[in-house]
This record gives structure tokens, C-alpha cells and sequence, in this order.
């Protein structure tokens, strides 16, 4: 059995893409064969995230539509041999994604022995996002310490525990909060809602926080997941974050700010 | 917080406006969101036959189920115009 994990939000922009690719890729680094999907069918950006996107000859939409095998469109990631990403397509057509459709690739993925499958849900609660939740064994829900970010998860949460397939079914998809972007020297001056603030409202299990970093920026440009930048504190807390995924128990890392010298301190908080 | 904030007294951070802001919404929409999906249907009913007797509008009427321990409690309200 396959353990599909969705990555969602609501809100756009808050590092859905980016905390797939981490995610995937971090799975696959501690050795399990893993395949990320990208659903946001229209405007597919995970195949550039991940550095494929001269790779991308068949896609997701091709193969529920039969126009090509699922071995066709996977693609093999060059740096991490149980890593594979299957694209969005770039018709309009979000449509495309049947419940039936999605299904069955999922089912296939499994049968090929793929352990986790990560599904990069795209921004909104239309399709592509509901098709995504519809699946999920976990979601893990990315939100930025800012308001509109939070109210739109927990809408995201309403619909996962009441429209998914193991709401239906009676059972519960296992919600996991990872925030990202987040800066503990705002925080510390009263200008960001803290990670308890967040975990307080949305009440889901904080599996990571990620810390507003250069590094995604930088991993982005390049089309490397950020979690393979072992040297920056964003790819560290991505590590961290899979790591608890997997049953681990690790500190947070980078959630206070750094030590500021004395002068600073007495001076004036912050920039 | 440096010299000026300690002097500038306790003023309420932008952070701790979000939260409290949040809060309030975020618990509303998920009462809307849990309650059954009877309330909007009862909340019709109620008004037609109010309605039969009083002239009062939709908004006249608010339905509302709230959790106590663990026993729900129908709230409601019907507002009468004078006269």
C-alpha cells in the first residue's frame, strides 16, 4: 500500500511547490521510493522546481486520457534514484482530472512499488486541489504566518473532514501543520503571529517550521529541492520536518532569533 | 523590544490583533461549516409559518446550534416587528 501525502493550502504563494519537493525528495533520501505529482493542471511549475523541465514529455493528463503509459511519464530524478516526478499538463482543461482517472493512477503507482506519493496541490478549492485532498492519507498543510494564509488552511482543513475519501468513509486524514516563511526576530517584535499562535487556531500537530530563507530562492533558480542544501537553514528545517514525518522526535531548529549583540539589544528591537 | 518600547507602556502588538481577529473569525466559519446541514432547510420552514401569521424577513429569523459539553442546544430567534 502506498501512503499518498498531499501538500495543500488554500492561498497561493505560501511554498506549496516548494514544500513538495522537499518533502518528496527528503522521503526519498531516507530511502523510500517516492513519486510527487504535480496537480495544478494549466500551470504546472513543479517539473521547474525540481529541475526537469526539459524532461517533461508525457504528463499527468496523458495518462489518465490513455494517450500514454504511466512509465512513459515518469521521470526518473537525476540526483535521487528512488525519486520520480510525474508533471502537470499545460492544457486548460482542468477538467481532466476524473476522480476515476486520478484514482487509477494512484492504484498503478502503488502496483509499481512506489511507498509514498506526494501530491503538490495547486492554490483555490477547485478541482485540481479537491482531486488532490480527495486521496490524501495525510495532507500537510502549508501556511505563512500572516491572516489570509491561516483562514484559507482552515478552510482547507473543513474540506478535507468532510470531503475526502477518508472523511467519507468514516475515517480521518492525518493533518499535519508545517509554516513557512517564518522570521523569529518578527516574531519576537510582535509583528508575525508566532508558530503557537497558528497551531492555536488552525489545532493541528506542527511538523515543521520553516524560516524565511535565500536558500528557496536559490534552490529554485537552480531546479533543486532546497531540502539537498544541507548548508542552509531552510534545507536543515526540511529535514527536520520529514524526519517528524516519519516518526522521529527532533527539536525546532531557527524558531528564536539569533543572538544579537548587547548595543543592538539596548538600542532598538530589529530592522 | 529596546529602550522606546519599554517606555511607550504595554500597546498591543499587530501580531496579537491578528490572532484575536483570527479567532473570531475562524470560529465562526467553522460553526457555519458544522452544523448540519438541516439548519439552512429549518431556518426556511420556520419562516414560512411564522410568516402565516406575522410578516417578518428572512433576516428576522437566525438558527443557531451550539455545543455545550456534550449536548447540543438549537438556538432560535425570531424577531417580531412592533405593531
Amino acid at each position: 500500500m502506498a501512503t499518498v501525502v498531499t501538500v495543500t493550502s488554500g492561498k497561493g504563494g505560501v511554498g506549496k511547490t516548494t514544500s513538495s519537493a522537499a518533502i518528496a525528495a527528503g522521503l526519498a533520501q531516507a530511502g523510500h521510493r517516492t513519486v510527487v505529482i504535480d496537480f495544478d493542471v494549466g500551470l504546472r511549475n513543479l517539473d521547474l522546481i525540481m529541475g526537469v523541465e526539459r524532461r517533461v514529455v508525457f504528463d499527468f493528463v496523458n495518462v489518465i486520457a490513455g494517450e500514454a503509459t504511466l512509465n512513459q511519464a515518469l521521470i526518473q530524478d537525476k540526483r535521487l534514484e528512488n525519486l520520480s516526478i510525474l508533471a502537470a499538463s499545460q492544457t486548460k482543461d482542468k477538467d481532466a482530472l476524473t476522480e476515476e482517472g486520478v484514482g487509477q493512477v494512484l492504484d498503478e503507482l502503488a502496483e509499481l512499488g512506489f511507498e509514498y506519493i506526494v501530491c503538490d496541490s495547486p492554490a483555490g478549492i477547485e478541482r485540481g486541489a479537491t482531486m488532490a485532498l480527495h486521496f490524501a492519507d495525510h495532507a500537510v498543510i502549508v501556511t505563512n504566518p500572516e491572516v489570509s494564509s491561516v483562514r484559507d488552511s482552515d478552510r482547507i482543513l473543513g474540506i478535507l473532514q468532510s470531503k475526502s475519501k477518508r472523511a467519507k468513509e468514516g475515517g480521518k486524514v492525518h493533518e499535519h501543520l508545517l509554516i513557512t516563511r517564518y522570521d523569529p526576530v518578527r516574531v519576537e517584535n510582535g509583528e508575525m503571529l508566532s508558530k503557537e499562535d497558528v497551531c492555536d487556531i488552525l489545532a493541528v500537530k506542527l511538523i515543521g517550521v520553516i524560516p524565511e530563507s535565500k536558500a528557496v530562492l536559490k534552490a529554485s533558480n537552480t531546479g533543486a529541492p532546497v531540502i539537498l542544501d544541507q548548508d542552509s537553514d531552510a534545507g536543515l528545517a526540511y529535514s527536520d520536518s520529514v524526519a517528524r514525518f516519519l516518526g522521529e522526535d527532533r527539536p525546532m531548529r531557527f524558531v528564536t532569533p539569533r543572538k544579537q549583540g548587547l548595543l543592538s539589544r539596548i538600542l532598538g528591537g530589529g530592522d | 523590544m529596546g529602550l522606546f518600547g519599554l517606555f511607550s507602556g504595554k500597546k498591543k502588538t499587530s501580531a496579537a490583533a491578528a490572532k484575536e481577529r483570527l479567532q473570531i473569525l475562524i470560529s465562526h466559519e467553522r460553526q457555519n461549516r458544522q452544523g448540519p446541514d438541516f439548519l439552512p432547510d429549518l431556518q426556511r420552514d420556520i419562516l414560512d409559518v411564522v410568516k402565516k401569521y406575522v410578516a417578518i424577513r428572512e433576516d428576522h429569523v437566525s438558527v443557531r446550534l451550539d455545543r455545550a459539553g456534550d449536548a447540543s442546544v438549537l438556538e432560535l430567534n425570531v424577531t417580531l416587528p412592533e405593531n
